[in-house]
């Protein structure tokens, strides 16, 4: 089984719009491959928006746990907002501490505890405690075009990287038990945690970029990251025709750095009206020009698949 | 006065806008005598950070950041596993005679240092970005984090970003968060004055906009709402902003015009000059919000300034032990 993740290193560049797009032609398109999704964006999920599976399982995702003073045991020593390097220990003094949050003993503030534990290790009179938070849900679904693995992260709670682990191996798992041909993740913004997460195991990955500065600049930082941890990248340029200058440079950057470019899908606005529709483009109006687009795209991005499994 | 410009979705357009409202301030602070501060702009999307390719600041201050990982000295070690015993993050194992330190896993918490008997772990920083600032040619004091690539963690790269670039008193700010809803967005956003959230009037923008005022709810900030390419999509963005009560301080129609300007680097009242009443007013409405709250809102000197320097970090640990002690 293959593991494909689409990533873009900018947000907004159509990642979740393609990864909708590959999950129908998969299933109907001229490439039949059986597919999971999984989407990895546990901070924003919007996959499912499209898709609109019906649920078949919820399940929790205890975080990581933050540290409690129990004021009964607390003498005041001061020794945990010493060590606390996170600045999350609020100490009775008037000092930054919000007004809204100032109670009259030593307290920690949720949002800045970083649940390293060191002040319950250190407090000489054992008053800290930690405790496990609920940091968000993850689901297994049945869509239109395969099981779908997808996980909603409370908002301003941390450890998006193992919820986006756990997603993507329940969603492996799931394929590997049932005789599944690749596992399509669709992968979240930016380079760090979760897109590391998200992009660890996969046999290719499809960078959407967009022509623009901000999108060129932030493309180049997904392909020095996949290329970090050798993930064989392809990349695909989305509302190529609002800048040509700007596509001809990631065709030149591309040709430079030997990554072959899969395709171009020009600015549609059917994209958008799919999305409203809670469709994918390809089953939406099949015969506009983006949805064309993406075919030829997945045609090349199957044609890599097929090539590496028969190579296994 | 802090603004945090953020959204969940990512490329709603938080860039152009925070680019904009900081070339408005910086332009207007003229017309006032005398003139105060040109705003301070902090790109906190240390991932993927766009600012400069629009202010073009000149970058002539730089810095390595981090976190300082464990050390550990052989010869001390007793491979007692304590160290591995409080440590969170699994960053630190002790197999037979040898203790392997995962610098990827480490937060830099200092646990295992404080709790090694036998005083055997010292700290090291370990780089994970760099940190560069400037004065654009517009005046805006620009300052941004660059994450390195194949680095996990963001956040303690925007910790000291913003311990690094700190305002001036009465200084504006203008921060640039980085898309979604967890840690990085927090460490971004915590300590802002008011939120504002760009998004765009489709499904995908509405959710995530839902999740974005979640944020916000929870850090108890004022929150405005501007709608980005407006005209696509549905009116969902529309009546949830009207349920909640979030204004909408501004819309930017979807016009090929911007998209192409944006794509080539322009800021967005470079394009359209005629945005700069619309920000302005912005900018008025948002002082109007933040002091309306004044008991709810603290000034900038609320902002906690991290103590992650090695020197401060070292007289904390003395004084911790001798306290011990």
């Amino acid at each position: 089984m293959k593991q494909l993740v689409i990533l873009s290193g900018k947000g907004g560049t159509g990642k979740t719009s393609l990864a909708a797009a590959f999950a129908h032609l998969a299933c109907d398109g001229p490439m039949p491959l059986r597919a999971v999704l999984a989407d990895a964006d546990v901070d924003a999920a919007n996959l499912e928006l499209v898709l609109q599976p019906c649920s078949l399982e919820q399940h929790e995702f205890m975080g990581g746990s933050k540290a409690i003073i129990d004021p009964a045991k607390c003498e005041g020593c001061d020794i945990c907002t010493q060590v606390c390097r996170f600045d999350a220990v609020i100490s009775p003094r008037p000092n930054w501490a919000r007004g809204a949050q100032g109670g009259e003993g030593y307290h920690v503030d949720p949002i800045a505890c970083d649940g390293c534990a060191a002040c319950v290790y250190q407090c000489p009179t054992q008053a800290i405690h930690m405790e496990p938070q609920l940091a968000g849900h993850w689901f297994r679904s049945e869509s239109r075009y395969g099981p779908l693995f997808h996980a909603a992260l409370r908002p301003a709670h941390e450890n998006s990287g193992k919820l986006v682990t756990l997603v993507k191996q329940q969603a492996r798992l799931l394929g590997l038990d049932e005789g599944y041909q690749v596992v399509i993740v669709d992968g979240p913004p930016g380079i760090g945690c979760p897109v590391i997460s998200a992009a660890s195991g996969a046999d290719l990955a499809v960078i959407v970029a967009e022509p623009t500065a901000a999108g060129i600049h932030d493309m180049r930082r997904a392909l020095e990251t996949t290329a970090h941890f050798r993930v064989k990248s392809l990349v695909c340029i989305n509302k190529a025709d609002i800048y040509p200058a700007g596509a001809e440079q990631i065709d030149a950057y591309c040709r430079e750095h030997d990554v072959e470019m899969v395709g171009r899908i020009p600015f549609d606005a059917t994209v958008t009206e799919a999305m409203v529709h809670g469709e994918p483009v390809t089953a939406y109006r099949p015969a506009e020009p983006a949805s064309q687009a993406v075919r030829d795209i997945w045609h090349r991005v199957a044609g890599h698949l097929n090539h590496r499994e028969s190579k296994t | 006065m802090r603004i945090a410009v953020a959204s969940g979705k990512g490329g709603t357009g938080k860039t152009t806008v925070a680019t904009s409202l900081a070339l408005c301030l910086a332009a207007d602070r003229t017309q006032t005598q005398p003139a105060p501060d040109p705003p301070l702009f902090l790109d906190c999307d240390v991932e993927a950070p766009n600012a400069h390719l629009f202010l073009k600041p000149t970058f002539e201050r730089r810095q390595e950041v981090g976190l300082l990982i464990p050390r550990v000295d052989e010869a001390r070690c007793t491979h007692c596993g304590k160290c591995a015993e409080v440590c969170q993050y699994h960053a630190i194992a002790v197999l037979g005679k040898k203790v392997l330190v995962f610098p990827q896993l480490c937060h830099g918490c200092g646990s295992c240092t404080l709790t090694c008997p036998e005083h055997a772990i010292s700290e090291m920083p370990d780089v994970m970005g760099v940190l560069e600032s400037s004065t654009a040619d517009s005046g805006i004091h620009f300052a941004r984090g660059v994450m390195n690539v194949g680095e996990p963690m963001a956040t303690p790269v925007i910790r000291q970003l913003k311990k690094w670039a700190a305002p001036k008193p009465d200084q504006v700010v203008i921060v640039d968060a980085p898309p979604g809803t967890s840690c990085p967005v927090v460490e971004s956003v915590r300590g802002a004055d008011f939120l504002l959230l760009v998004t765009e009037p489709t499904p995908f923008g509405l959710h995530d906009l839902k999740l974005a005022v979640q944020v916000g709810r929870e850090l108890n900030l004022p929150m405005g709402v501007v709608v980005n390419r407006d005209g696509i999509g549905d009116g969902g963005v529309d009546n949830f902003c009207e349920t909640e009560g979030l204004p909408i301080l501004m819309r930017i129609p979807f016009d090929r015009a911007i998209a192409e300007g944006i794509a080539q680097g322009q800021p967005l009242v470079d394009i359209h000059p005629e945005y700069r009443v619309q920000f302005q007013e912005m900018l008025m409405r948002i002082a109007k919000g933040v002091s309306g709250s004044a008991e709810q809102i603290t000034s900038d000197e609320s902002i906690p300034l991290f103590e992650a320097t090695i020197l401060d970090f070292k007289r904390k640990l003395t004084q911790g032990r001798n306290r011990k002690d």
